[in-house]
Parts: C-alpha cells; sequence; structure tokens
C-alpha cells in the first residue's frame, strides 16, 4: 500500500488509542479525589500529567473543573481528548477509501460528538458521562473496524498503532506509580492506599480482571506483574507487546522486499524482555530502568518501522 | 386534453410552458413525441404518491452512497447530495448516431490540431488558424514543443457539451480537453435509476454504460510506453479537499488503479515512481486529475505542492504517459473553438457533421463592435474558465454588469468570446408533484486510446432553477440519466 496510506491508518489509530487512554486516566484520578484524604487535587493532577507523559500547557490553575475542561476539550492541546479525535478524524478523512463506511461514520460521529453543545452541557452536569461516552465511541470504532475492514495490511497498521500507543502508555504509567507503591511492604493497607491500588487497575481496565486471577487481595507486587506481564489481558504490557509483535511479523511478510532485520531485532529484544523474565526479577533489579528501557524500545520499534515502510530514502529503495 | 394524453398526465403536466426552445418530450403543440411515450404512460398510470416515495428511495441511495459535490461560494463549502432529477432523459438511436459520428470526427481533428501546433504548425503556417490566437493563449505550453506522445493521442479523455437548438438539431457548444468531470455522475445516476424505474427501463432497451470503466482502462493501458507489458497505472488527484475528489475515488476503485496524490510520488534518472510499504514502485501511465498549473514545479507553477517535480522530465524521456497529455487547453479555449469546423475541413476534408455555435471573437474588431453595441442579447465568457464562472448572460444582466464586461472587454479583448443566448432544449423534471421543462443539455465522454469510444449517452445536466441557463453543476445545476434507446 501507499506509504502515505499507512501513515494515516498508523496515527489514527495512535491518536484514538491515546484519547482513551487519557479519558480513562482522567475518570479516575476524579473519582480518587472525591475520597478527599492525603493527597490534594494539585499533587493528583501532577501524577496524572507525569502518567499522560507530561505534555505541556496543562499547567495547573487552581481549579480542578477548568483544567478537566482543559484536558476534554481544548483542541489547539495535543494533550486533549478532543484534539486526539479531530486528528483521528483528519487521518481518516484522507484514508476514507482504506476503512469501511462503518468506521467512517462511527469516527465522524464520535468528532461531531465532542465539538455538540451537548457535550458541554454533560460535562457540566456529570463529567463522567462525557469520558464515558469518548470510550464507548472509541469502542465501537474499534469494534466496528474488527469485523468491517479487510484485516490486510492497512489492518496491521492499524493494530501495530494502537498498541505501539498502548504499550508505551502503560509503561509510561507504571514507571510514575511503582516508586510510591513500594513505600510500605505491609499487606494491610489503610482504605486509602487500597483506593489509589485499585485507581490504577482502573487506568488499564483492569480491576475485575486482576480479580479473577488473584482475588480482591491487592498486592503492589502482584498488580505489577499483572500489568506487566500477564500475556491474556488486553492492557497488559505484555500482551501488547505479543500483539506488535504480530502485526510486525505480518507487515514484514507480506510485501516482495527484503525485511528489516533491525525492526526484527527491535521487538524481539523487546518481546523477550517480557517474554523470559518474572517479577521477582525485576522487581530485585531496577524497576525504573526496566520500565524506562521499554518505553525506549517502543520508540525505537516506531522509528525502525518508519524508517523501512514510509520515510525510506530513495537511494536505499532503488539499491535493492 | 391534446391527442395522445390522459387526465392524469394532463395533472402531471399541469401548466406547462411550451414556446420556441425544444422540448424533449413535446412536440410545439404538446403531442408527446414517439419514444417518451411510454414513459408519460408510466408517470401517468403511478398511484398518486408513488413517484415521490420513488424519489425518496432515490435519495436515499444517493445519500448512501455518498455521492457529493463540493459547491465553491457558498457558505460551507462542504460536502452536499449531488442534485438530480428522476426523469431520464431520452435520446433516440439515430440521433445518437449521428451525435457519435460527428464527435469522433470532431476530436480526431483536434488531436490532429494539437499534434500539429506542438510540431510543424502547418495549420498556422497555411494561415488557417491566426499564429497569435494560439501562441497567446494562456494554456499553450511550450514545453510541448517537439515532445513525442504516445499514439500521438493528447486528448484519450474529452467531455463535449452539446446543446440542442429549437430546430432540434445538436450543436457542440465547447469541448472539455483538460480535465473533464462528470463520469462518475453518469454511473451512479444510471445506477440508481434502473432501481426506480426497473420495468420502464428494461421496456425501453437502453445502450448500456456500466462499461466506462473498462474502457477508461483500455485506453489507458493502450497508452503506456513501450516495453511495459503490465503497466502500472494511477490516477493522480489532488486529493481531500478538490471539489471532483468523490469521482476520482470512484474511477479510481472501479477501475482497479491506485489513487495517487503528488506527495506519493517521486521521480530518479526520469522515472516516476510511488512510495509504498513494499518500496518504490514504477509509475507507468498516470492518469491526471490535476491541472497543468499544478502538475510540476519545476516546469509549472513552483508554488504548487500538489505536483510531482520531475514528472514533465520523466514524460519527455518517454518514461511515463500522462493523460492527457500537457497543453491540451489550447483546444478547448473559447476563441479556438470558433476555428474547430476549419480544422476538421483541413485535417479531414471532410464536412462537421456537429456545427458550432455562432461565435464573435472579440480579438476581432468588427466582431468586437457588434457585441458591444448588443451586450444585453448576447453571451460573454472568457476563453480559458470553466464550470460557468467568467461569463455574462446578457438578457439576464444588469447595466452595471455589462458595463463591467465592456470595461473588461476593452482591457483584454484576446480573452472573451460571445455568442448568442441560445435558447436550448428543455426536458420535463419532477418539480414538487408537477413536470416542468427544464433547460438540459448533453456531454458525452469520449475515450480515445487505440481507437475513439464513446459511451452511450453521457451526463444530461440540468439547469435545476427555473429560467436559469447554468447547468454546471459547481454553480448549483443537476443532472439526469441519459437513455440512448437501441
Amino acid at each position: 500500500m501507499l506509504s502515505r496510506v499507512a501513515d494515516s491508518l498508523y496515527w489514527m489509530s495512535r491518536y484514538l488509542e491515546r484519547a482513551e487512554n487519557t479519558a480513562r486516566q482522567l475518570d479516575v484520578t476524579m473519582s480518587l479525589m472525591l475520597d478527599a484524604g492525603g493527597t490534594n487535587e494539585e499533587t493528583r493532577w501532577q501524577r496524572m500529567v507525569a502518567s499522560l507523559g507530561r505534555p505541556a500547557n496543562l499547567v495547573w490553575d487552581g481549579s480542578f473543573e477548568s483544567m478537566a475542561r482543559k484536558l476534554i476539550f481544548d483542541s489547539l492541546n495535543p494533550a486533549s481528548v478532543t484534539f486526539c479525535i479531530n486528528a483521528a478524524r483528519e487521518n481518516a478523512r484522507q484514508v476514507r477509501e482504506e476503512i469501511s463506511t462503518e468506521q467512517w461514520q462511527r469516527l465522524n460521529r464520535l468528532f461531531h460528538q465532542m465539538h455538540s453543545p451537548h457535550a458541554q452541557a454533560q460535562f457540566s452536569s456529570n463529567i463522567s458521562d462525557v469520558l464515558a461516552s469518548v470510550i464507548d465511541g472509541i469502542h465501537l470504532f474499534q469494534g466496528v473496524g474488527a469485523s468491517t475492514m479487510i484485516h490486510g495490511q492497512g489492518w496491521q497498521f492499524i493494530r501495530l498503532g494502537r498498541y505501539l500507543e498502548r504499550a508505551y502508555a502503560t509503561a509510561t504509567l507504571l514507571e510514575v506509580y511503582q516508586p510510591e507503591l513500594f513505600v510500605t511492604h505491609e499487606r494491610e493497607h489503610t482504605g486509602y492506599q487500597y483506593l489509589e491500588l485499585v485507581g490504577l487497575l482502573r487506568c488499564c481496565t483492569a480491576f475485575e480482571a486482576y480479580c479473577q486471577v488473584y482475588t480482591a487481595d491487592l498486592t503492589p507486587d502482584r498488580i505489577i506483574e499483572f500489568l506487566l506481564l500477564n500475556r491474556d489481558f488486553p492492557h497488559a504490557l505484555r500482551y501488547c507487546v505479543d500483539c506488535i509483535r504480530i502485526a510486525i511479523e505480518s507487515i514484514q511478510g507480506s510485501g516482495r522486499r527484503r525485511s528489516s532485520e533491525e525492526l526484527a531485532a527491535g521487538i524481539g529484544r523487546l518481546h523477550a524482555m517480557l517474554g523470559y523474565t518474572s517479577i521477582g526479577e525485576i522487581l530485585s533489579g531496577d524497576p525504573a530502568t526496566f520500565l524506562h528501557t521499554i518505553r525506549e524500545q517502543c520508540l525505537r520499534i516506531h522509528e525502525l518501522t518508519y524508517r523501512h515502510y514510509v520515510h525510506y530514502s530513495i537511494q536505499s529503495a532503488l539499491a535493492v | 386534453m391534446s391527442v395522445g394524453h390522459s387526465l392524469e398526465l394532463d395533472a402531471l403536466f399541469g401548466d406547462y410552458p411550451l414556446d420556441q426552445a425544444f422540448d424533449e418530450m413535446r412536440a410545439s403543440n404538446g403531442d408527446l413525441r414517439q419514444h417518451y411515450r411510454a414513459l408519460a404512460e408510466t408517470l401517468a398510470t403511478l398511484p398518486a404518491d408513488e413517484l415521490q416515495r420513488r424519489k425518496q428511495s432515490a435519495d436515499l441511495a444517493f445519500l448512501t452512497q455518498g455521492i457529493t459535490f463540493t459547491v465553491y461560494g457558498r457558505e460551507e463549502g462542504t460536502e452536499r447530495i449531488f442534485p438530480y432529477d428522476l426523469l431520464p432523459r431520452l435520446v433516440t438511436a439515430a440521433e445518437w448516431d449521428r451525435i457519435e459520428r460527428g464527435l469522433t470526427q470532431r476530436i480526431t481533428a483536434l488531436n490532429l490540431f494539437l499534434r500539429d501546433v506542438y510540431s510543424d504548425g502547418k495549420i498556422l503556417n497555411d494561415r488557417v488558424v491566426p499564429r497569435e490566437l494560439v501562441y497567446s493563449c494562456k494554456h499553450y505550453r511550450r514545453q510541448m514543443r517537439g515532445l513525442q506522445v504516445p499514439r500521438n493521442v493528447y486528448i484519450a479523455v474529452v467531455g463535449s457539451d452539446l446543446l440542442r437548438l429549437s430546430n432540434g438539431e445538436f450543436v457542440v457548444l465547447e469541448d472539455n480537453l483538460r480535465v473533464p468531470s462528470g463520469v462518475s455522475y453518469m454511473l451512479t445516476n444510471r445506477r440508481v435509476m434502473k432501481r426506480t424505474f426497473p420495468l420502464l427501463f428494461q421496456s425501453y432497451g437502453v445502450k448500456p454504460i456500466e462499461h466506462y470503466p473498462q474502457v477508461l482502462l483500455a485506453t489507458l493501458r493502450s497508452l503506456a510506453p513501450e516495453g511495459r507489458p503490465e503497466p502500472n497505472i494511477v490516477l493522480l488527484t489532488p486529493g481531500v479537499f478538490n471539489s471532483a475528489y468523490f469521482e476520482h475515488t470512484y474511477l479510481a476503485r472501479q477501475m482497479g488503479v491506485d489513487l495517487v496524490e503528488g506527495r506519493d510520488l517521486v521521480t530518479h534518472d526520469n522515472i516516476v515512481y510511488m512510495r509504498t510499504t513494499d518500496g518504490l514502485k514504477r509509475v507507468d501511465v498516470i492518469y491526471r486529475r490535476v491541472d497543468d498549473d499544478f502538475s510540476d514545479p519545476l516546469v509549472f507553477r513552483p508554488d504548487s505542492a500538489l505536483g510531482c517535480p520531475g514528472l514533465f522530465n520523466a514524460y519527455r524521456a518517454g518514461n511515463v504517459t500522462v493523460a492527457n497529455a500537457f497543453g491540451t487547453g489550447l483546444a478547448d479555449d473559447k476563441a479556438v473553438y470558433a476555428y474547430v469546423p476549419r480544422m476538421i475541413r483541413y485535417y479531414l476534408n471532410e464536412d462537421p457533421i456537429l456545427s458550432n455555435v455562432e461565435t464573435f471573437l472579440l480579438s476581432e474588431e468588427k466582431d468586437r463592435q457588434h457585441v458591444l453595441a448588443n451586450l444585453d442579447k448576447l453571451v460573454v465568457k472568457a476563453v480559458g474558465e470553466s464550470g460557468g464562472y467568467g461569463m455574462l448572460i446578457g438578457p439576464q444582466s444588469s447595466t452595471r454588469q455589462r458595463e463591467e464586461f465592456a470595461r473588461q472587454i476593452e482591457v483584454n479583448p484576446r480573452n472573451y468570446i460571445a455568442q448568442p443566448t441560445l435558447d436550448f432544449s428543455r426536458a420535463p423534471c419532477l418539480i414538487g408533484d408537477r413536470l416542468e421543462p427544464r433547460h438540459v443539455d448533453l456531454r458525452p465522454y469520449i475515450l480515445f486510446g487505440d481507437k475513439i469510444n464513446i459511451v452511450p449517452g453521457g451526463l444530461t445536466r440540468v439547469a435545476l432553477e427555473k429560467g436559469s441557463l447554468v447547468v454546471n453543476s459547481s454553480q448549483g445545476g443537476g443532472s439526469k440519466d441519459t437513455w440512448v434507446l437501441e
């Protein structure tokens, strides 16, 4: 397919994943704030911003509501949910022929939703409702896409975009949370600490799944084990990396020219990092560095994919 | 009640005006023309709201297929459903035969003219067409001098606009030799109409047109550079913001070719490639829907981002075919149009089968005086424009508008021609729940590859506003399905 088309599909997918992650983190942060104790609003806001990768222009102005409004609706702020949805739609529009009519209609509907007066009214009455409808809209888009789009190379770029973004975001989230999680090693937690742990899981929609695997007994090491190493849960890092690997292998295998060895090595390395280790090993080592390395690997995979499939130089392409 | 009418039909027709303009369906005494009888009967015998129901169903079909057009100059500049009229416009087999022969002759001559002017210029040496007219045309491209084009075909895709005069004769109003559009509406109209009047369609025996994309593909393939047996054919589009983008995607999809933008293309060693995830892929034939001016910043407008630098050099080297060739706007210049009958005689030694409309060249003293004295009766057009822009319709203009045009004419007479206001034919349209006549033209599409193919019919464009003479889609015109009968 045209490189430009692959690029647009990839970024459409990444922006939607980013929007979903932002909406969910904001929702969790808000509900944690309802149970006042301990941390104040500003601290919570800063931690969320850090979990989102420290985007610029989100300086605390004293009011959580005004900050939330900005993070949801400010289409000039690249971190906002609306900005991401706008960008996703713009990308989709450029490649409308590649996606199904249903996909386009869903995305278009979500776009108009964000820009409607109704969304503002919803925000005023219950911020959570707005965030829920964003997440619903994105889920609908993904569901419709999965069943109406041909699962060809374009589809693989969509999957690659989604899981790269998710892997990176999850690693970022864990990197921010993990120092605090181990402040106290006792198995009994205060009510507030319990809520924080639930909050972390909910940022990844992982609370119920965790409980299925481990019961409702929340411990930091098990939580990190679940979010990092579980191979069956869609928001766990290992699952994401598995999906990235499958997408890359499919893309590498679908053309006629030589695939990129560097890219294969890159995803192989990342896969091995998560596939052949244990939580004990990670925690006894340096978890911060481990997570940082994962983030770097994700960035590198993006770079290598683009270098080989999108932005390759003419000389290198013709030399083959 | 006139001959051949039922009460129901009379009710449908209501106050249907018949005057000196040729009415496609009815003779001047109100009688139905023979070939329209079946259509009239169908309309008369449909239950009261059935016609409306079919219209709604057709509306929905267009809507769900996303058949849209961007209209400039309106507030939103957004997509809207392309306006159409439910009733087909009929053309008899005999009428079509003449049109087909006439257009084949005309396009052959135009192509020979382009080849001549961009090489030896015999027609200019023989003073059949004035040299100044050609070289002062802003669409003349010096870069095309001496350039060899595959099969000597400059105009692979042509849309010629025909009008029917009061005496029933079809004449050519203008040729569109650069980037003619509208064929996707022709095809989708047909698809929708077959569903709207299936029995009628079947009983009439209408010549098919659905093979247009296949013929277009074959035409493009026949023009591929030598030595490229499996040519890579692409459709070059300016992108999503172009008003005809829907048509570009539609045709690309129907032909099964890649839709590319300038930014997908690179040239290297005078070969054009497209950038894919599977490496650079050589491009052999470009069906160009980007104007000359924007096609190559190294040769044409340097500020264009829609083209591909180096494209023209690859073209000159014979490594890529571009359809239509560059510089074809010379032959659809409205002043050059006046000479087409002379071209037919010069190159083919034949009399034109289809006539031109009487045209005054404002660069000629005598014509100019006549026109300036009669601005309120004539239609004045800027020679290089399309889409119905840059035009003065005398009888519908204000004194102010005429004065402004007179001023422009004095400043740059070469830029204008004038023609009599033509009361061209009208066809019945469903306006509300009545039939009312509206002016229509006919744009057949001519494909020129290893031979000339004309798909039967073409786009009938209709001026949907009562009394309007402007049929162009970009200014609110609509379309009808055209049925050429077996």
